[in-house]
C-alpha cells in the first residue's frame, strides 16, 4: 500500500470505530430513557402505562404501613399538591423516612398505585434530592406544568 | 498559633512556587544556567512548606482544635485519633491541602530522581509543575483556605460523615491522589517537550515509568474505592457508574491508553504527538476529576461545600490549564514531527487500536457523566445517567480492545504477517473457544454474556502464555529457571498486568452469571438458605462504639450441617449527625463471598434481612491489584535502575533498532 492509501485506511478505521460508538451511545440513551413526574403529573394521567419512569416527592408523615411479611411496605409520595399511594418490596435505604423526601422508580399500576423497584433516600439529614426539590417547586408554582427532566436510570449508589 | 502557622507557610509555599514557576522556565528558554538552577531548591523548598502546612493541620485535627473551621466542620472529640487524621481528607479544603502536598511530594521524587536528565529539561518539568501548585495554592489561600478560624470556637465538632468512617478511607483518598497527581509529572514532561520541542525516544524513556507509577497507585485507589462501596454502603454491588467513580475512570482509561503509546514511543518512536495529547488529556481529567467530586457539582458523600467564587475560580484554573497546554499542543506540535512507519498489521497498529478504543470508551463515559451537567446548568431539567447506558456503551468498546489485547503482545513491530499470527495463535484460540462454551455448561448456568467472558479471560492467559514461550526460546540460559531469570521484568510487569485483567474479568462474569441474593424476614432463631449456605439468626444486642450505639445481629453460618462461620452485621446509630448506618457484616473467600445486612427492626426482634452469596467477586479486585504490580514489575526493569544511576543525559542505544525483537 501507499502511504497515502494507509493514511486513509487509517482515517476510515478512526471513523468507523467512532461511528461505531456514537451508534452505540444513542442507542444506549434512546433505550434508558427514562422520565421524571411530579406525585401532581402522575395523578392527572400524564404518566405513561406500562413504562419505567421516576416519581419524587416528601414522603407523607404517617403514611407508611408494613406488610405482615416484614418487607413490603406502602407509603404516600406527595408534592404538597398531590398525594400518590406507593408500593415497594425490599429494604429502605437508610435515610428513609416520613417527612423527609425521596426518589422512587417503577411502574404505574392498574389501580393507580405506584409500584418502585427501588427507592433513594440521600445519605444526609438535610440533603433534599434535586428531583424532590424541583417537584415541591413546581407544585409550589401550580402543579400542572409540563416537566421538562428526563431521567436515565442511575444506580443504587444514588441511594448515598 | 499552630494553625497560623500552617496558614504562613502555605503563602511561602506560594511565593517559593511562583519563583519555581518562572524563573527556571524562563532560564531555559534563554540558556541562563543560573536561572535554570532555582528550580531544583525551590522544589524541594516547597515541599518542606506544603509539608509544614499539612502537619500543622494534622495537628490541629489531632488536638481537637475546633477553633480552626475546618477541624469543627469534620471531626468531632468523640471520634477516635485515626479518623480525626483521616478527617483531614474528609472535606473540600483539606483534600485540596493533600493534593498540593502530594504535588510536592511527587515534585520532590522528581528532583531526586532526575540527575540523568537535561538541566533544561528538568528545570522545565519543575516550572510547568511549580506552574499547576501555584494554581493549587491560590485556590486554598483565596476560597477555600483549611485553616480559617472559627471565632468564638465551637464546643463540639459537627463529626465526620459516618460512612467515611472507616479503613478504606483512611488510604483510598491518598491513594487516588497520588494517581491522580502523579499524571502531573507525565503532563509536565509532556509540556516541557512542547516547549524544548525535543520529543524524542529519549524522552519517553524517561517519562515512562513516572507515568506507570501513577498508573499504578490510581489502579489501587480505584480498587480500593470499589471495595470501600461494596462493605460499606450495605448493598453488595462494586461498581455503580455513579458519576464520582467515572471521575476516577476517565484518567485511568486515558492513562491506560497513554502507557501503551509511549511503549511505542519508546521503542519506535512513533505516536509522537499522540502521546502528547494523552499526557494533556489524562492530567486535564483527573483535575476535572477532583474538582468535580469536590466542590459540590456532585451531590453525594464526596462533594461538600457548593460557593460561587469557588466554581469560578475552579473553571478560571480549568481553562488556563486545559486551554493553555492545548493551545501550546496545537501550536508546538506540528513541529515534532512523526514517527517511522508501520503497516496496517503490525504492533504498532495493534497499540493504536487499543488506544482509539480506550479514548472512545473514555469519551462515551466523559459524555454520559457531563451530559447531566449541561442539561441542568442550561436548565433544561434534571437528568441522571446510570449503569445501563454505561454498561451497554463500555462493553461492546472493550470486547474488541481486550481480543486485541491477545494479539498484540505477540505481532512484530513494524509489519505482521496474518498466517504467521494465525499459526502461533490456533492453539490459544481454540483452547479458549472451547472451554469458554463448555465450563458454564459445567457450572449449570450457560449465557452468553457468561462464555464470551470467559472467553476473553482465558484468550488473554493462555496467549501470554504463548508469548512467554517464544520470549524463552530466545533468551540465552541452560536451564529453565535461568532463561526465565534473565526475561527483563519489564517484560513480566506486562504479561501479570495483562493477567490482572483476565482475573478481573473472570471475577465481574462469575458475580454476574451465579451471585444470588435475598432480601428476607427473619425472626430469631429462623433460617434462611442462599446458594448451598443456611443461615440462622439468633437475635441482635445493643452495643455501644466509641462514637456510636449500634445493634448487633448474629448469624450462624453452616453448609451441609457443619458451621462454616458466624456473621457479626450491625446497624449503627451515630448520634452527632443522627445518621444510621447499615455495617454489613462479609466471611471473604477465594471462590465466594457471604454477605449479610441487616434491613429494618419488625417486631419482636425480627429484622429485615439481606443476604448475598457472590462467587468470586474478590477476584475483581484481585485482578486490580495484579494490575497493579505488574506495573510495579515493569518500572523495577533493569534499563531504568541503569538510567537513575548515570548521571549525564541517557543516549539511545543505536545497537536497538538493528536487534530484531521478537516480542
Amino acid at each position: 500500500m501507499k502511504p497515502r492509501h494507509k493514511r486513509f485506511a487509517f482515517i476510515g478505521l478512526g471513523l468507523l470505530v467512532l461511528g461505531v460508538a456514537t451508534v452505540l451511545i444513542l442507542n444506549a440513551f434512546q433505550s434508558n430513557l427514562v422520565f421524571f413526574f411530579t406525585p401532581t403529573q402522575v395523578v392527572s394521567g400524564e404518566a405513561p402505562q406500562g413504562r419505567s419512569f421516576r416519581i419524587g416527592g416528601m414522603v407523607e408523615d404517617g403514611s407508611l404501613v408494613r406488610e405482615n411479611d416484614g418487607l413490603t411496605v406502602h407509603f404516600i409520595v406527595t408534592d404538597t399538591a398531590k398525594r400518590l399511594p406507593v408500593t415497594y418490596k425490599g429494604i429502605l435505604p437508610d435515610l428513609f423516612k416520613e417527612g423527609k423526601g425521596a426518589v422512587a422508580q417503577g411502574q404505574l399500576g392498574v389501580d393507580g398505585t405506584f409500584v418502585a423497584s427501588e427507592v433513594l433516600a440521600k445519605h444526609d439529614e438535610n440533603y433534599m434530592p434535586p428531583e424532590v426539590a424541583d417537584a415541591l417547586a413546581k407544585a409550589k408554582a401550580s402543579g400542572a406544568q409540563q416537566s421538562k427532566s428526563l431521567v436515565v436510570p442511575d444506580g443504587r449508589k444514588g441511594s448515598l | 498559633m499552630i494553625p497560623e502557622i500552617g496558614h504562613f507557610a502555605l503563602i511561602l509555599a506560594l511565593c517559593v512556587a511562583l519563583v519555581q514557576g518562572f524563573l527556571p522556565i524562563y532560564g531555559a528558554a534563554v540558556g541562563n544556567s543560573s536561572l535554570m538552577a532555582v528550580a531544583k531548591p525551590a522544589a524541594r523548598t516547597q515541599f518542606l512548606l506544603v509539608l509544614t502546612a499539612f502537619g500543622c493541620l494534622a495537628y490541629a485535627f489531632a488536638d481537637k482544635d475546633f477553633s480552626v473551621l475546618y477541624v469543627a466542620a469534620t471531626s468531632n472529640s468523640q471520634l477516635p485519633l485515626h479518623y480525626r487524621l483521616a478527617a483531614i481528607w474528609g472535606a473540600h479544603e483539606g483534600s485540596l491541602l493533600l493534593w498540593t502536598f502530594i504535588l510536592t511530594l511527587w515534585m520532590f521524587a522528581v528532583t531526586l530522581f532526575s540527575g540523568h536528565l537535561p538541566e533544561t529539561t528538568r528545570s522545565r518539568i519543575l516550572g510547568v509543575m511549580g506552574l499547576v501548585s501555584v494554581g493549587f495554592l491560590l485556590f486554598m489561600l483565596t476560597v477555600s483556605n483549611p485553616f480559617e478560624r472559627l471565632i468564638p470556637a465551637a464546643a463540639e465538632g459537627r463529626d465526620l460523615n459516618p460512612l467515611l468512617q472507616d479503613p478504606g478511607m483512611v488510604i483510598h483518598p491518598p491513594m487516588l491522589y497520588m494517581g491522580y497527581v502523579g499524571f502531573s509529572v507525565a503532563f509536565a514532561f509532556a509540556i516541557a517537550a512542547l516547549l524544548g520541542g525535543n520529543l524524542d525516544a529519549a524522552w519517553a524513556r524517561w517519562s515512562r515509568p513516572w507515568t506507570t507509577v501513577a498508573w499504578c497507585f490510581l489502579t489501587v485507589g480505584i480498587a480500593l474505592g470499589s471495595g470501600w462501596a461494596y462493605y460499606e454502603l450495605g448493598w453488595g454491588g462494586w461498581w455503580f457508574w455513579d458519576p464520582v467513580e467515572n471521575a476516577s475512570f476517565m484518567p485511568w482509561l486515558a492513562g491506560t491508553a497513554l502507557v501503551h503509546s509511549l511503549a511505542v514511543t519508546d521503542k519506535r518512536g512513533g505516536f509522537k504527538v499522540w502521546t502528547v495529547l494523552l499526557a494533556i488529556m489524562a492530567f486535564s481529567l483527573s483535575l476535572l476529576g477532583t474538582f468535580r467530586v469536590r466542590s459540590g457539582v456532585l451531590t453525594s458523600v464526596h462533594a461538600f461545600a457548593t460557593d460561587p467564587k469557588r466554581g469560578l475560580f475552579i473553571l478560571v484554573f480549568l481553562a488556563i490549564v486545559i486551554g493553555g497546554s492545548l493551545a501550546l499542543y496545537a501550536w508546538r506540535a506540528p513541529k515534532v514531527g512523526l514517527g517511522g512507519s508501520f503497516a496496517m498489521l503490525s504492533r504498532e497498529c495493534m497499540l493504536l487500536a487499543n488506544n482509539v478504543l480506550l479514548v472512545a470508551a473514555m469519551g462515551s463515559v466523559l459524555l454520559g457523566t457531563l451530559y447531566p451537567l449541561f442539561l441542568d446548568a442550561l436548565d433544561l431539567g434534571k437528568i441522571s445517567v446510570g449503569p445501563p447506558y454505561f454498561d451497554s456503551v463500555f462493553v461492546p468498546l472493550m470486547v474488541p480492545a481486550i481480543f486485541l489485547m491477545g494479539i498484540g503482545p505477540l505481532a512484530q513491530w513494524k509489519k505482521a504477517s496474518v498466517p504467521d499470527l494465525a499459526k502461533r495463535l490456533k492453539w490459544a484460540f481454540g483452547v479458549s473457544l472451547v472451554s469458554a462454551l463448555t465450563l458454564p455448561i459445567v457450572m449449570g448456568n450457560w449465557t452468553p454474556l457468561l462464555s464470551l467472558g470467559l472467553l476473553l479471560a482465558i484468550w488473554i492467559v493462555t496467549t501470554s502464555a504463548i508469548g512467554l514461550r517464544e520470549r524463552l526460546a530466545h533468551v540465552n540460559g541452560n536451564s529453565l529457571v535461568e532463561r526465565l531469570a534473565s526475561v527483563p521484568r519489564s517484560y513480566w510487569g506486562m504479561l501479570v498486568a495483562h493477567c490482572g485483567i483476565a482475573v478481573f474479568i473472570v471475577g465481574v462474569t462469575m458475580v454476574k452469571g451465579f451471585e444470588t441474593e435475598k432480601d428476607v424476614r427473619m425472626n430469631v432463631g429462623e433460617t434462611a438458605s442462599i446458594g448451598d449456605y443456611t443461615f440462622r439468626f439468633d437475635g441482635t444486642q445493643d452495643v455501644v462504639g466509641p462514637n456510636y450505639t449500634a445493634a448487633r445481629g448474629t448469624f450462624h453460618v453452616s453448609r451441609d450441617g457443619r458451621e462454616t462461620t458466624v456473621l457479626y452485621p450491625e446497624k449503627r446509630r451515630y448520634p452527632v449527625q443522627n445518621q444510621i448506618m447499615t455495617e454489613a457484616a462479609i466471611d471473604p473467600g477465594l471462590l465466594r463471598d457471604l454477605y449479610v445486612s441487616l434491613g429494618e427492626p419488625i417486631d419482636d426482634g425480627a429484622w429485615s434481612v439481606r443476604l448475598y452469596h457472590k462467587p468470586f467477586i474478590d477476584w475483581i479486585w484481585g485482578g486490580c491489584f495484579i494490575m497493579a504490580l505488574g506495573g510495579a514489575l515493569a518500572i523495577s526493569d533493569r534499563r531504568y535502575r541503569l538510567a537513575w544511576r548515570r548521571q549525564e543525559p541517557a543516549v539511545p542505544v543505536p545497537t536497538r533498532a538493528a536487534r530484531r525483537k521478537v516480542a
